[in-house]
């Protein structure tokens, strides 16, 4: 159904069409937690792992179930993101408790997050196969986490800087979001 | 915590707590589909039909509702209404619906409809929920269009599809690219934190004399 | 809740928490059984299943015809004196009328088969996609199948960057090149800096990357459909869209 090559969707999805930065998804976290290099590299990683879990129940269900109703999408795409997230959390938290300390709030902010919804409704949208969904999810979180971090340093760098107290906040932010993605604008064409 | 008559549920969501630019909620459609005001509306009238639907609907059923699934059958109305929006704007605007693409879907995963759903509706009588939801859902479009108005404007040199600035305009591209959507949505943040700051200068003038 | 305001004094002063996190729980009368909760999931989940499917059987012939419209639109664009076209499916590596029992028609490449008032067949029109500059560029175009003569072609879908490269459909001068018969496989060249060979086309100053993709897709369409296109009886037996 797609003929895109795995690389071609890797790429696409992680630096010419960023999730963040150009589709704008997930923008919550990336105003939010991006304050601190260390939570946004915790947050990114978090976000590989269920945008890979998503991507994976996204497929079984367009491939078994959807097939016949394809109407109702949405309604069960946004069922399955919000169990699967609850599911993981649970499971990370019997088997990995460590790693639960570490994502702590991150694991239930997930159901709102744009990002992870969204990548099940490209990925149906595109017709991607099992693996191309994959690559995809994977492409997508790592894009995902370098936007965070790339945000994050600037922030923490910026912090020590002398700004006019109105520039302060979410105008900076989102100022500065512009300027990252202005930048990933030059990676356009490389495909 | 503060009280609230009618007419200020139905205001506040207008302008003073408007969703996207004060409360920052929603920022996924006003940045991704605000390169045309005609794009802007048809966001802003799916997301209004979704919150409005939704809010009534949860208001009038909310004592059916046990709290522990309350976020689960709010996400199903959202959910469902978005599926709706979806089909019809399909049917009878396909062009706009081309435009927005998989933003319509990604409305169910906007934190300002559910946020109203938990804040507002599920305690309140469907008459203020539904005065509330057409308050911020008439903030949300005041926002969108403004957004899609200004870069419409600077990065096409048009204004609904009408040239504003005959044939020697050189259009400001980058206003209707991705990075314009968070450049432009700063500087309108900006702008108004410094006619917030003058405001309070004033005041603070006006209570010292 | 513990809080009703009566309906008929809506002016009674409610509290509102505009912060998801300041919830307040409402005392509860008894604890819930899993039953009640798993039955209002259930019923919210049955009506909500039931409206979606109304409002489908409503909208979805209104959304068929208008794609098939466009479809049509577009065939009868790249395909210029056409009247009237059939589809063919791409089944195991020939062409065939008809789709194999249980498979969708969509999972099949398709080609249309244009035919003139005459009943004589103008050319075969087919889509295809490759990446462009920001993603998938969707493009159908219409050629003769024995000489490979292009006769058109029509931007499906492309988020070319507005301004530059989305001249590929917006730019007139660009897009009448496609129409004028030139023989494939094409080239894209400067502007200006043709010499007069067969198939130049000239690229778009700014949006040379577009330019080449369009020409690419065109090029590689006509190679992968001319072969299978030899093979198959392109009379027009049955056609069976009117137009």
């Amino acid at each position: 159904m797609n003929d895109q090559t795995l690389f071609s969707i890797f790429f696409s999805a992680m630096v010419v069409n960023n999730f963040t930065l150009a589709l704008f998804l997930g923008l919550c976290p990336f105003m939010g937690v991006s304050a601190r290099v260390e939570t946004a590299l915790r947050m990114g990683l978090a976000n590989i792992f269920v945008l890979v879990m998503t991507s994976l129940s996204a497929w079984v269900l367009n491939t078994y179930i959807l097939e016949q109703a394809p109407y109702l999408r949405i309604i069960s795409f946004i069922i399955v993101v919000a169990s699967l997230v609850q599911i993981v959390e649970m499971v990370v938290k019997k088997i990995a408790p460590v790693l639960f300390r570490q994502l702590g709030i991150f694991l239930p902010l997930m159901t709102t997050n744009c990002a992870i919804f969204g990548l099940a409704i490209f990925q149906t949208n595109r017709g991607y196969d099992f693996l191309q969904g994959i690559v995809f999810a994977i492409g997508a979180g790592l894009g995902l986490t370098l936007a965070l971090v790339l945000m994050a340093s600037i922030r923490e760098t910026s912090e020590l800087s002398d700004i006019p107290t109105i520039a302060k906040g979410t105008g900076l932010t989102l100022i500065i979001a512009g300027s990252l993605s202005l930048a990933f604008m030059g990676f356009a064409g490389l495909l | 915590m503060r009280a609230t008559t009618p007419t200020q549920d139905f205001v506040r969501g207008i302008w003073m707590e408007n969703p996207v630019l004060v409360q920052l909620l929603g920022l996924c459609p006003a940045l991704a589909v605000t390169n045309t005001v005609k794009n802007a509306l048809a966001m802003s009238a799916a997301t209004f039909f979704v919150l409005t639907c939704s809010s009534v609907l949860i208001s009038s059923v909310k004592h059916l509702i046990p709290k522990e699934v309350r976020i689960a059958s709010y996400i199903l109305v959202i959910a469902t209404f978005v599926t709706l929006a979806d089909m019809t704007l399909q049917a009878y605007a396909p062009v706009q619906h081309k435009e927005l693409g998989a933003f319509i879907a990604l409305i169910v995963v906007n934190c300002m409809i559910l946020g109203r759903q938990e804040a507002f509706s599920s305690r309140n009588t469907v008459y203020r929920s539904l005065l509330d939801a057409v308050g911020v859902g008439i903030g949300f479009t005041i926002a969108l269009v403004m957004m899609g108005g200004f870069r419409e404007i600077l990065g096409i040199g048009t204004f609904f599809d009408i040239p504003l600035f005959g044939p020697n305009f050189e259009p400001w591209v980058v206003m209707v690219l991705p990075a314009g959507g968070f450049l432009m949505l700063g500087f309108i943040i900006l702008g108004l934190g410094v006619y917030e700051q003058r405001k309070l200068a004033k005041e603070a003038r006006g209570e010292a004399a | 809740m513990n809080e009703r305001p009566d309906p008929d004094r809506i002016e009674v002063q409610v509290v509102d928490t505009l912060q998801p996190d300041g919830v307040q729980e409402a005392p509860l009368e008894e604890q819930v059984s899993t039953l009640r909760l798993v039955a209002t999931l259930a019923v919210a989940g049955a009506l909500a299943g039931l409206l979606i499917v109304v409002v489908n059987l409503h909208t979805k012939p209104i959304i068929d015809k208008y794609r098939a419209e466009q479809l049509r639109l577009a065939i009868y664009e790249v395909l210029p004196g056409v009247s009237l076209y059939r589809t063919l499916y791409l089944v195991d590596g020939a062409l065939s009328a008809v789709v194999p029992a249980g498979a969708k028609a969509v999972d099949f490449r398709q080609a249309y088969v244009g035919y003139d008032e005459a009943g004589e067949m103008i050319g075969v029109a087919a889509s295809r996609g490759e990446s462009g500059f920001q993603d998938i560029v969707l493009v159908i175009f219409g050629f003769e199948p024995e000489s490979g003569v292009l006769l058109g072609m029509k931007v499906l879908e492309s988020k070319e960057t507005p301004g530059l490269g989305d001249k590929i459909f917006k730019d007139q001068v660009f897009v009448d090149q496609f129409f004028a018969r030139p023989q494939t496989p094409l080239v894209a060249i400067k502007a200006g800096s043709g010499k007069g060979q067969p198939g130049e086309i000239d690229a778009i100053t700014g949006a040379t990357i577009s330019s080449k993709v369009v020409v690419s897709i065109i090029n590689n369409g006509i190679a992968e459909w001319q072969p299978v296109l030899e093979q198959a009886n392109l009379e027009r037996n049955v056609p069976e869209e009117a137009p």
